[in-house]
């Protein structure tokens, strides 16, 4: 059995932390720092319109914010995504992306490392909400390559 | 009459799909069964190129693509020869453009069209500003995307010379009134383009009484196939309009110092091998569209449309965009939910449906709102099915989106 924490195996739950995280979205504010990458994520297929915003130094992902109009799963999915990856460094952050994607494709995937993200683990049987989940994690992972050679 | 029952027979995709809710019509409609026989008995008893052979096989193509101008100018009321078939409405609009633009249009010339148009009808007019120097002028359409013909009459003055709007705008199916838009347009001296996608196979259009220019629409918006868009032009202006492809089968001859020799219209504008099936496909939507009739088809999505309504009117949560224009078109939003949940909850519940800007991405600058649920209806759509949306929608909340995913 998983090593994963009870309280996430309880559908209520996961419920209710993605209504929480839409509600309430955490690292939800923009800010005017050149330290930032940048990525404005407005999906062609649909009205998500985000843009999310890292600061990374000394291989360590200092900070995540993001701001932007988007849906129920694309909002709550990118404020997990900030809380589970400030603090990491880019390899560990990098996995974590990975195993998420997997998650995403409807593959095996490592659910302890997901923490609270695996509240999506289900939209893989909902294709077109696929890039909704998606969008936040992204930007990230385009971020974090772009940085990746420098750093 | 609709004989709606009868009717569900004759689409494959609905026998395959009985309790998919179809109601994203506005996107694309489903084929009959004869459409697609029509596609394919032409690659299993007469797979030829138009235009070119001498032998049976080719001439049955040739005359089944030709016979779809025919149709389709019956369908319109218009001339076989004021008909071209390009790749799709977007094609055939910017064809139109292009065509006007380098010959009708100069620099500080005025187009007017609305901000409630598909991009298709507007992307190729900011070329012809780039380009040409044209100027851009939006007709005030109030909040429903119907245009204030005050504001059009104001606008109106000698040097306007084309007017470019949808016939049915995409996202709240307002209908224009075109006849005075068109009169008072050609009062002046300017060209009238419609784009008719969406109002082709939904109510009755006739060129000739409406005296339009210049109309596009496309085949698969009308129970024909995918890969074809008509345009109209009346035929003066048709042949005065210069294609923008060039290449085999549009030119009569051509030499060695560079001179070409090109076709009439229509044939100027189909360079290339043709999508032959799909103009004969959608030949045979024209008769399975006149033979069901236009206005049996819109007075049956008006009825469709106004009892889905009273229906919706009676739930708190829902906004409605555009209560009162007679397309076969709702379009809404579910109170503090984002359109996509809403959508989403809807397609988990078997209900197709569209949401987002709908490819009009500055109508929010007139409906205050950048996303919304549309809901479009076609003649072989239920009372029944109405029923059922009804309840999924009632039952749209916060917590319910989410709850599609456990």
């Amino acid at each position: 059995m998983s090593k994963q924490s009870d309280y996430l195996n309880d559908a209520t739950i996961l419920r209710e932390l993605i209504m929480d995280h839409y509600q309430y979205p955490h690292n939800h504010k923009l800010v005017k720092d050149d330290r930032y990458l940048s990525r404005h994520m407005a999906s062609e297929s649909c009205i998500d319109d985000i843009t999310v915003q890292t600061y990374i130094k000394d291989g360590i992902i200092k900070d995540i914010q993001f701001d932007g109009v988007a849906c129920t799963i694309s909002t709550a999915s990118t404020s997990m995504m900030s809380d589970l990856l400030i603090g990491k460094t880019l390899a560990e952050a990098k996995v974590i992306v990975e195993e998420y994607f997997k998650m995403l494709d409807g593959k095996e995937y490592d659910e302890d490392i997901l923490e609270e993200a695996i509240a999506f683990k289900n939209v893989y049987k909902q294709a077109n909400r696929i890039k909704c989940a998606s969008i936040g994690w992204n930007a990230i992972q385009e971020m974090i390559e772009e940085v990746e050679p420098k750093e | 009459m609709i004989d709606v029952k009868k009717i569900r027979q004759d689409f494959p995709m609905i026998i395959n799909h009985p309790d998919l809710i179809y109601f994203d019509n506005g996107a694309t409609t489903y084929k009959p069964k004869r459409v697609i026989d029509a596609i394919l008995s032409f690659y299993e008893n007469y797979t030829s190129n138009v235009e070119r052979g001498d032998y049976p096989t080719a001439i049955l193509a040739d005359k089944a693509y030709h016979q779809t101008r025919e149709k389709v100018a019956k369908l319109i009321n218009s001339e076989a020869k004021e008909i071209a078939f390009l790749a799709n409405d977007t094609a055939a609009l910017n064809q139109i453009y292009y065509g006007i633009g380098k010959k009708y249009l100069k620099e500080g010339d005025v187009i007017l069209t609305t901000k409630a148009e598909h991009a298709s009808n507007l992307l190729p007019l900011y070329r012809l500003k780039d380009e040409k120097g044209v100027e851009i002028k939006y007709i005030d359409v109030d909040i429903e995307g119907n245009i204030n013909l005050d504001s059009y009459k104001e606008l109106m003055n000698e040097s306007v010379k084309l007017v470019a709007i949808a016939m049915v705008t995409n996202v709240l199916g307002s209908i224009q009134p075109l006849k005075e838009i068109i009169q008072i347009a050609h009062k002046f001296n300017a060209l009238v383009s419609i784009d008719a996608a969406q109002a082709i196979g939904h109510q009755p259009i006739d060129v000739k009484e409406l005296d339009i220019d210049f109309m596009a629409f496309s085949s698969h918006k009308m129970c024909g196939p995918d890969g074809v868009g008509v345009l109209y032009g009346k035929y003066n202006l048709l042949e005065s309009i210069e294609p923008i492809l060039l290449g085999g089968g549009m030119n009569a001859r051509y030499y060695s110092d560079g001179s070409i020799k090109l076709k009439k219209a229509p044939e100027v504008f189909e360079a290339g091998t043709p999508n032959i099936e799909g103009v004969i496909g959608l030949g045979e939507a024209c008769e399975y569209l006149m033979d069901i009739g236009l206005e049996n088809i819109h007075e049956y999505e008006k009825e469709l449309r106004a009892y889905c309504l009273n229906k919706m009117k009676e739930i708190d949560s829902v906004i409605i965009y555009n209560e009162t224009n007679d397309s076969g078109v709702i379009t809404f939003n579910i109170k503090d939910i984002f359109a996509q949940d809403a959508a989403g909850y809807l397609a988990f519940h078997n209900i197709a449906v569209r949401s987002g800007n709908h490819c009009a991405k500055i109508l929010h600058e007139v409906i205050n709102s950048d996303q919304t649920i549309r809901a479009s209806f076609y003649f072989y759509n239920t009372f029944e099915e109405i029923d059922k949306f009804i309840e999924v929608v009632k039952n749209i909340t916060k917590e319910s989106v989410i709850d599609i995913f456990f």
